[in-house]
């Protein structure tokens, strides 16, 4: 029951696909009239004018430069002409070092407001002003004072991934079952394995939630953080085909982009059940 | 000392009002209890029964009074009291081994894996749960579960193990055997054992004393019953015994009438020195007089 409800949603979804590309094809096939000029003035305008050619490229042009990409993702030809497996690869790289630094720092500190109603009380004015800035304003201030681009840019990460894990984890941490603190309590367990043993597991499945919403956020948010400093990434290549206008290439870092951040979800997904119990 | 190894000394609970004065659960408890003995509180809903409980395991604090087993003064939790939870409150992603193991390498942290495990399983054999020590909480029935729970209590070799309710979850059947089990047990280690129950044939069956307190607010003990059953009673045939009606007749009047009234008719009682009471034959039973009846207001003025 369940594999034919899979095999018919497959084919739902490769129906739709097929029907998506048709008419992309069909719109931008090039019906536009074309113009009467002068042989060098047709050349400056491009295939636009002068053939009719749709300004949108086909699904045929986008096919045939990804294979392009795909063949060679990894070649260097200067700072404005990368592969885009390098390009990509520097985005991951920002991601990854500014989630980890939120990481290091969000889980202990979500514990200790989870565990102290002191601090959850004390930190929590801080948390409700600093939660809602959107991370791309803090980036003046974090080229003005670490003068590095690519280092403000994994600030930038890093400042957006840590509220929904801070929150979690102090949510987590603080609606542990009491029935589950009071057996480490009649079993004389310290506060620090009763954190390992006790806290940590019960909280890990909401933990990994709120690291989950993290990297969807990182995720979104290098893009328009490179296209800002520039240099290199995912983020930058896009904004870099935008002033080559080429569209293709556009359309084919917006598909990337959306490829990449449905794996970096799925790895969490994954990480999720496997410290989820059942009950 | 050994007369009284649990001794409950004065003590009081209170809670913060709603109008900024006390609520308070009890006042100036009094309850003593001599090792290996089964002792087993019965009270309506809300009396207090386990906030008495949670202050002798040391999850709660008196607000007055002090609680002193074998000689000390109790503070905070301890290893040598051990807990039975009502909820079983196993810890989900752990294994019936990973659970029974976990008290046991908190009491033993010096123990090496093996040993562990093999006291672990002692216990989970005494239980009756040999095969399953790889399962999780979720594969488990209730009665499996509140198993795991007694198996972790008794790990620990505790000099006391205390009981909320531990099996009012549970249907009657899965509720028989594991009273037979934790009798057994006791009666087999001399374990000292403080229970709460809302069953009187619970009470009957495992206690030798049974505390019986009052409804609150400001409940009180108002009676200790002595069990006159003899030790080696089976459940089955329990209510054959020519003492049982007598016994039961007893602790379900007073939880239907007096524990009400209590606090209003007795005004000379020494909470430091509660009426011990041991039913017997000269127990009054119904010999078709309609006073025994509880009756109500309204049928007394008719009457
Ligand atoms: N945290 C609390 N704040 C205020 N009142 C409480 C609190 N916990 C328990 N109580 C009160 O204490 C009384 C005794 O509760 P409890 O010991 O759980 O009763 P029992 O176990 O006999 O049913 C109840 O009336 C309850 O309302
Ligand atoms: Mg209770």
């Amino acid at each position: 029951m369940t594999s034919s409800l899979r095999l018919r949603a497959a084919i739902v979804s490769i129906a739709l696909f097929a029907a998506f590309l048709g008419i992309w094809h069909i719109a931008t096939r090039g019906t536009g009239t074309v113009a009467n000029m002068t042989p060098e003035y047709a050349k400056l305008m491009g295939l636009t004018a002068t053939a009719g050619k749709s300004a949108m490229p086909g699904p045929l042009d986008v096919g045939a430069k990804l294979w392009e990409h795909l063949k060679s993702p990894f070649y260097d030809n200067g700072p404005n002409d990368k592969g885009l497996g390098i390009q990509l690869g520097f985005s991951i790289a920002r991601v990854g070092l500014g989630y980890f630094l939120a990481v290091i720092v969000a889980i202990p500190l979500g514990f200790l407001i989870g565990m102290s109603p002191l601090f959850s009380k004390a930190l929590d004015p801080f948390i409700q002003v600093l939660k809602p800035i959107s991370p791309l304003a803090w980036m003046p201030l974090a080229l003005y004072t670490i003068k590095d681009s690519s280092i403000s840019a994994i600030f930038v990460i890093f400042i957006c991934s840590v509220w929904p894990m801070l929150l979690n984890t102090s949510f987590g941490v603080a609606a542990v079952r009491k029935e589950w603190i009071n057996v480490a309590r009649t079993l004389e367990v310290g506060t620090i394995r009763r954190a390992f043993t006790v806290i940590l597991p019960a909280a890990a499945p909401t933990i990994l939630t709120g690291m989950r919403i993290s990297i969807g956020i990182a995720w979104l948010v290098i893009v328009a953080a490179e296209m800002l400093v520039g240099g290199t990434g995912i983020g930058y290549f896009v904004w870099n085909e935008w002033n080559n206008l080429s569209i293709t290439n556009v359309i084919i870092a917006i598909l990337l982009i959306g490829i990449v951040g449905m794996l970096l979800d799925q790895i969490l997904a994954r990480f999720t059940r496997m410290v989820t119990f059942p009950e | 000392m050994t007369d009284k190894f649990i001794s409950i000394e004065g003590i009081a609970r209170r809670y913060p009002g709603a109008d900024g004065g006390q609520i308070s659960v009890f006042e100036d408890l009094w309850l003593s209890m001599p090792r290996g003995e089964f002792g087993c509180v019965i009270g309506h809903s809300g009396c207090g029964k386990t906030t008495v409980l949670n202050i002798l395991a040391g999850l709660d604090e008196p607000s007055e009074g002090a609680v002193i087993v074998d000689g000390q003064a109790i503070e905070g939790t301890s290893l040598d009291r051990a807990v039975i939870f009502q909820s079983h409150a196993l810890l989900p992603w752990r294994t019936v081994l990973g659970n029974v193991s976990y008290a046991v390498t908190s009491k033993w942290r010096k123990w090496d894996r093996a040993k562990v495990k093999a006291h672990a399983q002692k216990f989970i054999d005494l239980v009756g749960l040999t095969g399953s020590e790889h399962k999780r909480p979720s594969e488990l029935s209730g009665g499996m579960k509140q198993r795991v729970g007694i198996a972790r209590a008794l790990s620990i070799t505790p000099k006391i193990m205390l009981m909320d309710e531990p099996f009012s979850a549970l249907d009657a059947l899965t509720r028989g055997t594991l009273q037979d089990e934790v009798r057994r047990i006791c009666l087999e280690t001399g374990q000292t054992a403080f229970m709460i129950t809302h069953d009187v044939d619970e009470a009957i069956y495992l206690a030798d004393k049974i505390f019986l307190m009052t409804n609150g607010p400001g409940a009180v003990l108002a009676e200790i019953v002595e069990n006159p059953l003899p030790k080696d009673r089976a459940r089955i045939d329990l209510h054959r015994h020519p003492l049982y009606y007598a016994l039961r007749n007893h602790i379900v009047d007073f939880l239907v009438s007096r524990s009400k009234t209590f606090a209003a008719t007795v005004i000379n009682h020494d909470p430091r020195n509660v009426p011990i009471v041991r039913p017997g034959l000269s127990e009054p039973t119904i010999v078709a007089s309609p006073k025994m009846i509880e009756t109500s207001p309204a049928q007394t003025i008719a009457r």
